[in-house]
């Protein structure tokens, strides 16, 4: 019966809706004028994800979280006033400047909200952030603009860690990895995460040659200290901005495992999507999905995955195109 | 091993989010940035050695990504809109929906302007 829900691999998409009419005129006052949309990335720790509210009829994102204070920034574009910003621009298009590519809003350069000049070393990344800019209709919503957020958090670091402490903090989220942390009941549950988890672990020793259990225990796996310096030195070999897409991602999904599985091209965003959420996924087959929520969630946290997992490709990337001559 | 399926399938996904988007803005999608380098990027690595292009499956796995990320934002947008981006009632509303109706007080409350 389970292996109905090895159907959802197969990314049996939910039909939605399209957007009603073309044109989406904003109905009410959008979300919550006083509260800032996220300027940064959320921070590694307990409880960065915003507690849903079942009760509350306000129409604030899910996922509001507390940004830089912007009374205190200047206030110039990429970081002014959050609230209900209108765009104020026609024509997003992009320079390359010597740090980098850099986004211009009609003639008017793009900044971060310290004020730094918004560069990007890939070419594709800042034609992805034009993009989100220029999909910006009536309202800047910039809880939808997630690349724009990670760039400028990797640009500003405004938490001041340097690459050692990320990458602890990355390795730190293996102790409680969703993936090893198993169920002792109910019996089916059970035998889905061993389905569905069991390869992945696999694969991940198998790939970085290292130990990595399952355990049902309250305290979690235990990870030997060989698998997490192994772990530590591989991620080293990322630059400062994969980390940070990384530590992002890790957050998302809350496992290491299913991270390095995006990384390196293993999983998905949809399959990592869907292991994380496991459990959950399981419930809604049994008690049904309430799209509200579970849907709500789910496309949030695709997004959010989706965005630091191409970050990271493209951080980390270079791209040399060799043109092969043709022999006759 | 990740089941992505042809690239062909995720080119037409890309052009269609593109599509939707600048359809509110009503300026033609060929026209974007994204549209010419996508294009550029997926015809430059058809051509290619099969054997072993571990470049070609990963630009498909960006590509792959990428159409993830847009489909989701677009949706979760979608969502938000119809089912939280409604705000309050305003009070006479509410009031309508126990049956109520505010009073009508022509001179206007004492403490108003």
């Amino acid at each position: 019966m389970w292996r109905s829900c090895l159907r959802l691999w197969d990314e049996g998409r939910r039909l939605l809706n399209r957007p009603r009419g073309g044109l989406i005129a904003s109905v009410g006052p959008g979300p919550n004028p006083r509260l800032q949309a996220r300027a940064y990335a959320p921070l590694t720790g307990p409880g960065t994800e915003g507690a849903w509210n079942p009760g509350s009829l306000a129409s604030r994102p899910l996922s509001l979280q507390v940004s830089w204070p912007s009374l205190l920034l200047p206030y110039h574009l990429g970081g002014g006033l959050r609230e209900e910003r209108k765009r104020f621009y026609q024509n997003v298009s992009i320079t390359q400047g010597e740090g980098g590519f850099e986004i211009n809003l009609d003639h008017r350069k793009l900044k971060t909200p310290q004020a730094k000049l918004f560069t990007v070393p890939s070419e594709a990344l800042a034609i992805a952030v034009a993009t989100e800019w220029d999909s910006q209709q009536d309202t800047i919503k910039f809880y939808t603009m997630h690349l724009t957020t990670l760039c400028n958090t990797s640009l500003d670091n405004p938490t001041q860690r340097n690459k050692d402490q990320l990458i602890r903090a990355a390795v730190k989220f293996l102790d409680t990895d969703t993936i090893c942390y198993r169920v002792e009941e109910p019996e089916t549950l059970v035998e889905l995460q061993k389905n569905e988890w069991d390869p992945v672990i696999e694969w991940a020793e198998k790939r970085y040659g290292v130990e990595i259990g399952s355990s049902t225990s309250i305290m979690g796996p235990s990870i030997p200290a060989r698998t997490q310096e192994v772990l530590i030195s591989h991620l080293a070999s990322y630059n400062m901005w994969a980390l940070q897409g990384i530590e992002f991602v890790v957050t998302q999904l809350k496992s290491m495992v299913l991270t390095l599985g995006l990384i390196d091209l293993r999983l998905t965003v949809e399959q990592a999507v869907l292991l994380s959420r496991l459990e959950e996924e399981y419930q809604i087959q049994k008690w049904g999905n309430i799209e509200w929520a579970h849907d709500y969630e789910l496309q949030e946290l695709r997004a959010r995955t989706a965005a630091g997992a191409l970050f990271v490709h493209l951080c980390s990337e270079s791209t040399t195109v060799k043109h092969k001559l043709l022999r006759e | 091993m990740a089941a992505l399926g042809s690239p062909a399938r995720t080119l037409r996904g890309l052009l269609r989010e593109l599509r939707y988007m600048n359809a509110a803005t009503g300026r033609p999608y060929r026209d974007t940035a994204a549209y010419r380098y996508l294009v550029k990027a997926f015809r430059a690595h058809r051509v290619t050695s099969e054997k072993l292009c571990r470049a070609q499956h990963e630009l498909h796995f960006q590509a792959a990504t990428y159409l993830c990320l847009l489909r989701s934002i677009r949706e979760h947008v979608a969502l938000h809109q119809e089912f939280h981006g409604k705000g309050e009632r305003s009070v006479e509303e509410s009031a309508g929906l126990v049956g109520l109706k505010l009073p009508h007080q022509p001179g206007g409350k004492g403490w108003e302007p």
